[in-house]
């Protein structure tokens, strides 16, 4: 036997902390596999007693009932499976709407913070701490008072330009689909292509001389330049569907529903309140020497913000900020309250219509778990990317 | 006799620049370059125009009578009347109105112990115990059946006391939880850590919602036959579970930012991994994680509004009910809701300053 290296223990004894190791694990095992079979069998058992069906065969059956608002048209006589596809689609809808809304506004606040000008900051400041220190439930539940009741009947909807707001809900006027679109379409798909190449041109052009190029106001004008370019070869379409006032409401035109806006603004104004102060605790934390170094290079406040500060404090932003996405989108839920038909209040008629409690809160929890690890898994990836390339 | 020799005072140097004083801040910070003055006068304008309008609606011009006719006036402001007439059965929600001086009793005893254990001269061995003595005295007075009590069944209770209650005992039940899981998720036995991990991610994946959904309408399924569990225990369960996952991962973080030396040292000092963690690792890991421990409480603070959703009346359940239920002042249930939120924001935003000086306490320590 080698001499320099200690005996392995590893007899089966309580004093060697392997096995006590296993021990702990097998104990703790069987303890919750025991849990989980009780549990089990008590729900089977109560099931059967109660006459209470299970298996998920429900899907396929006509829903019965209506969804007030839905990306594409639904009827009654669909199936559950249909009805819970719209509730996922409506969840998406206000959860993605409402995170590019709340990072704009919240992105705004936290800079404000840091304004030259007092009241800016005092503004900020008042806001965050109102609004991050008020339930978001009751905010929901009082924007939605205020759109329902304090808001004019839609006969008397307050109009600005071709925008009608009302109990009804906001109305807005909507391009007619013409081939047109298509074309322009055609044409914002191209402009990514000409701005990939342009970008690797500038990179390219910016190691060889040192001379920096625009990264933003050039894309934007290609990205202009060409959806214009497929919009006149499409037929240059200018026709738009206008809201009109009819006899009882607002017809024709794009519609926003008040259960909808009450969702989005109630989300939007609270989330934005903790991204304001992500984004604040982020550029609080780059050394003060960084920004006096960068105006010591002659580096002016915007290229100051944009080169040296924003990337740093970037990193320490994202990982926060992914949890206020998957906040913002786990709240959505609350949009039961108001009856906005996102997936939990489909889940919740289709509960209390066939009375599958298990089946249809499993749903819930799965759209839910997929979508948060799916956007954890995107803003990793996005996070490695901003991290500090270590060698 | 030349110019040379005679005394030429240099002219004075101008007066150094006041950079104090109430005048020189305002030079400082509000009308320092062109766009700091152009901004300080567009919001400026933008606060003298709706602050005094806001002001007249929510005070001047509003009725604070318990009359509704008042408020049907035309130019009148918020009708607080709505306040005035209900605020007894928004506070202590569908309580029996004789009785209402036990949910007073009792929310103004835990309320206090809230306070007192934020204070550092009652962090003594004691407040544990004193925990348990004041929960039992809350069920006490709030169950009765005791005493000459008469007994109020947990469906009656509501409003504050509900949301104080859920808020602190789902706080206490769920430290020790949070505490095993957050050291299990740093085990080195792979069954507990991977336990540990789907239980945190699990629930840190789905709305709180969902978990009280589940709670109200799956949890009767779980019992066996014949054993029926409150409705009030049923949501505590589902929030203490809720909440146990998010303060794992806060002690996580604690657990993580103790230096691997400690742990080291404590090895070498022949200590068991129970003395390890107990005497070098938790007193390290705990003192940090105080702040995001109270940032937890807040939310499960304003999370309680959700009980409201599986039908049980916290404040916000309480004032919906108290106000819908009156044909005259359902058209006022804005100012109901104001009310609330006004109730809401002075907890909050007290315990968000408590955490704050908790955060820079701790901080101090290390800024020696």
């Amino acid at each position: 036997m080698n001499p320099g290296s200690p005996p392995k223990k590893n007899n089966w004894s309580w004093r060697s902390q392997a096995f006590r190791g296993v021990v702990y694990q097998i104990v703790a095992i069987a303890a919750i596999t025991g849990v989980v079979w009780f549990l089990a069998h008590n729900t089977l058992v109560n099931m059967r007693i109660r006459g209470i069906q299970s298996g998920f065969d429900f899907l396929a059956q006509s829903a019965g009932f209506d969804i007030g608002e839905s990306l594409y048209p639904f009827d009654s006589e669909e199936s559950y499976w249909h009805a819970f596809l719209i509730g996922i689609t409506n969840t998406l809808r206000v959860a993605v709407i409402g995170i590019i809304l709340a990072t704009i506004l919240g992105t705004l606040l936290g800079v404000g913070r840091f304004s030259r000008n007092a009241l800016v900051r005092g503004l900020c400041l008042t806001y965050v701490e109102l609004f991050r220190n008020i339930p978001v439930l009751l905010q929901l539940l009082l924007w939605y008072v205020v759109l329902t009741e304090v808001l004019p009947a839609s006969s008397e909807a307050w109009q600005i330009g071709h925008f009608f707001l009302s109990k009804g809900g906001l109305n807005y006027p909507i391009p007619v689909w013409a081939t047109g679109q298509l074309w322009a379409a055609f044409g914002i798909v191209g402009s990514f292509v000409l701005i990939w190449i342009y970008r690797r041109w500038a990179r390219l052009q910016f190691e060889a001389t040192g001379q920096p190029r625009s990264g933003f106001w050039v894309p934007l004008l290609i990205l202009i330049a060409c959806s214009l370019i497929g919009w006149a070869l499409g037929g240059a379409p200018t026709e738009l569907n206008y809201p009109v006032r009819g006899e009882f409401s607002i017809e024709n035109g794009g519609a926003l529903t008040p259960e909808f806006l009450a969702v989005l603004l109630g989300l939007t104004l609270y989330t934005a309140s903790f991204i304001a102060e992500v984004v604040r605790g982020g550029i609080a934390s780059v050394a003060r020497g960084q920004g006096e170094a960068a105006s010591a290079l002659g580096l002016n406040r915007n290229q100051e913000m944009r080169l040296v500060m924003l990337p740093q404090a970037l990193r320490v932003i994202i990982p926060p900020l992914t949890n206020q996405y998957l906040n913002l989108t786990k709240n959505s839920s609350l949009a039961v309250a108001i009856g906005y038909p996102d997936v939990v209040s489909i889940a919740n008629t289709a509960l209390n219509q066939t009375g599958r409690a298990v089946e249809c809160i499993s749903i819930v929890m799965l759209v839910y778990l997929v979508t948060s690890l799916g956007t954890s898994l995107l803003m990793n990836w996005y996070n490695s990317r901003a991290a500090i390339k270590e060698r | 006799m030349s110019n040379s020799t005679t005394f030429q005072p240099i002219a004075p140097r101008p007066a150094p620049v006041n950079t104090e004083g109430p005048v020189a801040w305002i030079k400082a910070n509000l009308l320092a370059d062109w766009k700091t003055t152009l901004s300080t006068f567009i919001v400026g304008g933008i606060l003298l125009w709706y602050v005094p309008q806001i002001l007249n609606w929510a005070l001047f011009k509003a009725h604070w009578a318990a009359d509704f006719n008042l408020c049907k006036i035309e130019g009148s402001g918020a009708c607080w009347g709505v306040v005035t007439e209900k605020y007894r059965a928004i506070i202590f929600g569908r309580y029996p109105f004789d009785e209402q001086w036990r949910p007073l009793v009792a929310t103004v005893l835990l309320t206090g112990l809230l306070v007192a254990s934020c204070m550092r001269m009652f962090w003594r061995a004691w407040l544990p115990v004193l925990w348990l003595v004041v929960l039992a005295l809350f069920f006490v007075l709030m169950y009765g059946n005791v005493a000459g009590l008469s007994q109020v069944d947990t469906d009656r209770w509501g409003g504050l006391p509900l949301t104080i209650l859920l808020a602190s005992l789902s706080l206490v039940a769920s430290f020790p939880i949070a505490l095993l899981v957050a050291l299990g998720r740093r085990s080195n036995l792979p069954a507990i850590k991977t336990f540990c991990t789907i239980y945190v991610e699990l629930i840190r994946g789905v709305p709180l919602i969902s978990v009280l959904f589940m709670a109200s309408f799956m949890f009767p399924l779980f019992m066996p036959q014949g054993v029926q569990i409150d409705v009030l225990l049923r949501v505590l369960v589902g929030i203490t579970l809720f909440a146990a996952a998010y303060s794992a991962e806060v002690i996580r973080g604690g657990l993580q930012a103790v230096p691997k030396g400690q742990v080291e040292a404590a090895a070498t000092l022949g200590l068991s991994y129970w003395q390890t963690q107990r005497k070098i690792v938790l007193p390290q890991a705990l003192a940090m994680v105080v702040p995001g421990i109270m940032n937890n409480f807040i939310s499960t603070f304003k999370d309680t509004s959700l009980v409201a959703i599986v039908s049980l009346y916290e404040l916000m359940g309480a004032m919906k009910m108290a106000v819908n239920s009156d044909a005259d002042w359902r058209p006022y249930i804005m100012e109901g809701y104001f009310f609330i939120a006004l109730i809401y924001f002075v907890f909050c935003f007290a315990m968000s300053r408590y955490s704050h000086w908790v955060e820079k306490q701790v901080n101090k320590s290390k800024l020696r």
